[in-house]
């Protein structure tokens, strides 16, 4: 009899290449094209805003880690991956140790606290930009590059004082705003990406983008048939939200229906705020409310099993 | 034309280039015969002959009286050298039959034609079959007599061959479609013979087009038999997805094929059926694949049942590099082995033995709700959620969310980013479930 002894493992015995890390790198590179984007527009301030904020998110977790006695796994990326979309959710303007805070507070307090990764409950860049805003309003709010004031569109819709930008520009990322919220086209790109590579489906962004522009040109700003509403899909943070925020796997739905009614809800919550909120932009705290709902969307959008016998 | 299939599944990589054009090669036994007396779903069978006795090919060795059980045949003549538990391919030791092979294929008197099966009623064909030993050959090993029983009032409109053969590397389905057609199509005439109203269909996957073909031409002329093209999708061949893609009907959640007027066979059963109506010969032989990347010439087999998995990796010209993996079936149902001195059962559909390139285990990590196993599961279950109530044994969760129905094809674990052991966890929890439901019962 032979003594030789194999590896014995339960099925099945062979594994899709794809990984967390493989992933999480898709998300990076399709964040790239407008990050790039912003850096064009701010310039070489933008760039250290979006270094210090993806340096703090990666030294927080293998800090965190190697304090908690883990295994450090900021080589999957998704640390550097909430870094990056922090700092796409930052004005260029800011003072370099906010990002550093920011960082930290998205990856304690929002993500290891809660367990870790895929234990979140809502997205942690959006967290941070939350509690950045309420802490410290004023950096979080101003625009002003190189002693010009650049309002955001949306600010000027609301508050007025400025002519709009045209819609080229909106597309372009010609505009004031956060670093990469700026140009719709670099986050199409993007987000097609990511559609493309399977890492998100469609469900989520379209509903959510469709949502608004429906409802803005139904509500719209002084009346029904607002013809702006094409206008308003491209401002403010409503493409960087929708493709890469609100389809943030641990804070969004996994049911097919789930995701189409997380889209609808941060579309219909992003138009109430845009149009009669207190802020200018409602794309955060839509996502934001709507994670808070995931567990329950999840609960009741459980899909029919096959053969199922009601 | 439009392809059949099923909603959700996988596209692993196949692996079937290995030994998709090697004919099937016969191979006799060299070492002793291990026959275990429980290769099949039902009641073990008792063996019938004793240390030192004379058999014959085709005599039958072990038998029960229990109705889902399924007797074993020698498939050698020569002396039983021992009656003991021995280590069968699922890993656990089982009684069974050893038997010295004296090489002179010496057959039992039963064996031979027994005239024409149209002349046959159903139920002597069904005891024919009882009596040949034939089961399930996909590698459940339902026997198949029990399958071909079903309640009168099911109206049975609906004969499926499974030639899909949606697990990767495995191709002995499909060299027995293009090598023994006939005998494919003969064996489903006897089960329509059987069930006159029904009609017949052979379910094969569009990466088989040579054997479509030749099944097509087979069945020429033939009115109530139809080979119906499937897209190349796993699980393909799983017998809930076959039913729905070629009839579009949905084996209801906890019933059986035949709630929806279905019966389906495998490939090598309605061989297996044909040989003991028309041949009068039991289930002795089967095809067997010989493959991976470890292995140096990968093959197609025909064997006898009982011969060790050792002599049949030999006769591929052994090893290439040391297999990290030896696996009975295919890699994404098969069962990972410890040793190769197993013996070729009735549902040994292949031996696959991976190289450390191919047989990854890679680390789990948390899950990240990416829910791409949703999006994969053929039956449309949150293989999440279940594994999360399967690790947390909370079995009343696990069964309201339909945990039962979980067909175990594994996509889930394949297609999971964080290589969580899904599909392993939800069938621990059934496992415990079932336990549990036949303690209380």
């Amino acid at each position: 009899m032979s003594t030789e002894m194999y590896t014995v493992s339960s099925s099945p015995h062979i594994h899709s290449k794809d990984s967390i890390q493989s992933i999480m790198r898709d998300v990076f590179i399709a964040l790239l094209p407008a990050a790039l984007v912003g850096v064009w527009v701010f310039k070489f301030q933008a760039l250290i805003v979006i270094l210090l904020s993806v340096a703090s998110c990666v030294g927080a977790e293998a800090l965190w880690q190697k304090l908690t006695h883990q295994k450090i796994s900021v080589n999957d990326y998704s640390a550097a991956v909430t870094g990056l979309l922090l700092a796409m959710n930052l004005p260029p303007t800011v003072p370099f140790w906010l990002p550093i805070v920011g960082g930290a507070f998205a990856i304690i307090i929002a993500k290891q606290l809660f367990g870790g990764l895929g234990q979140n409950f809502i997205n942690p860049a959006l967290a941070a930009r939350a509690f950045l805003l309420a802490s410290w309003p004023v950096q979080m709010t101003t625009w002003t590059i190189d002693g010009v004031t650049t309002a955001t569109p949306l600010g000027i819709l609301k508050e007025g004082g400025e002519a709009l930008p045209s819609i080229t520009d909106l597309i372009l990322g010609n505009v004031g705003g956060c670093i990469g919220e700026t140009s719709a086209i670099a986050l199409l790109i993007g987000g097609l990406y990511l559609i493309y590579k399977k890492v998100i489906s469609i469900r989520i962004p379209a509903t959510f983008i469709g949502t608004v522009l429906i409802l803005t040109w139904i509500l719209g700003r002084g009346g029904m048939f607002y013809p702006y509403a094409i206008y308003e899909i491209f401002t403010g943070g409503l493409f960087l939200g929708a493709f890469f925020m609100a389809t943030d796997y641990s804070s969004s739905p996994v049911t097919v229906k789930g995701q189409y009614i997380m889209g609808l809800g941060c579309g219909i919550l992003t138009t109430v705020i845009r149009l009669y909120g207190g802020y200018p932009e409602g794309v955060s705290y839509s996502i934001l409310i709507m994670n808070l709902a995931v567990p329950l969307i999840d609960r009741y959008t459980q899909p029919r099993i096959f053969g199922e016998v009601k | 034309m439009k392809l059949l299939t099923f909603k959700r599944g996988i596209h692993p990589p196949d692996g079937k280039h290995f030994t998709a054009s090697k004919p099937i090669e016969n191979l006799l036994p060299k070492g002793d015969l291990v026959f275990p007396m429980s290769q099949h779903i039902g009641a073990p069978c008792e063996p019938i002959v004793k240390k030192g006795e004379k058999v014959l090919v085709g005599q039958k060795i072990g038998e029960t009286k229990a109705f889902v059980s399924s007797p074993i045949h020698s498939s050698v003549s020569g002396t039983v050298k021992d009656v003991t538990p021995m280590l069968h391919p699922n890993g656990s030791k089982v009684l069974s039959v050893i038997i010295e092979n004296d090489g002179l294929y010496e057959e039992h008197e039963s064996l031979g034609p027994k005239g024409n099966y149209k002349d046959l009623s159903k139920d002597q064909i069904i005891e024919m079959i009882k009596e040949a030993g034939i089961v399930g050959m996909g590698g459940a090993g339902f026997p198949t007599h029990v399958k071909l029983s079903p309640p009168p009032e099911k109206n049975i409109d609906t004969i499926i061959i499974n030639g899909a053969e949606c697990e990767p590397y495995l191709t002995s389905d499909h060299r027995i479609m293009l090598e023994e057609t006939n005998k494919v199509i003969e064996g489903l005439k006897i089960i329509l013979h059987m069930f006159p109203q029904a009609k017949g269909y052979v379910g094969v996957e569009n990466n088989k087009m040579d054997a479509i073909k030749a099944l097509k031409e087979a069945t020429e002329g033939i009115e109530n038999i139809e080979v119906k093209v499937l897209k190349t999708k796993y699980p393909q061949g799983a017998e809930k997805q076959l039913i729905y893609a070629i009839t579009g009907r949905e084996v209801p959640s906890g019933g059986l094929p035949a709630d929806v007027g279905c019966i389906v066979q495998n490939i090598d059963t309605a061989v297996a059926i044909q040989r003991a109506v028309v041949d009068g010969r039991p289930l002795m032989r089967r095809i067997v694949t010989v493959t991976g990347g470890a292995i140096k010439e990968p093959k197609n087999f025909e064997v006898k049942l009982g011969t060790s998995y050792r002599e049949l990796i030999e006769a591929a010209g052994g090893f290439v590099s040391e297999p990290v993996k030896i696996i009975s079936g295919g890699p994404m149902m098969g069962i990972a082995l410890s040793s190769l001195d197993v013996p070729i059962i009735k549902g040994s559909s292949a031996i696959l033995c991976l190289s450390k390139e191919e047989a990854d285990l890679p680390e789990e990590r948390n899950c990240i709700r990416c829910g791409k196993c949703v999006s994969v599961c053929p039956m449309n279950l949150l293989p999440l959620q279940l594994n999360q109530y399967a690790v947390n044994y909370d079995v009343d969760k696990f069964e309201k969310c339909h945990g039962m129905d979980c067909i175990e094809c594994g996509s889930c674990s394949f297609i999971c980013p964080a290589k969580r052991h899904l599909v392993q966890s939800i069938r621990t929890a059934k496992k415990t479930i079932l336990n549990n439901r036949r303690k209380n019962a």
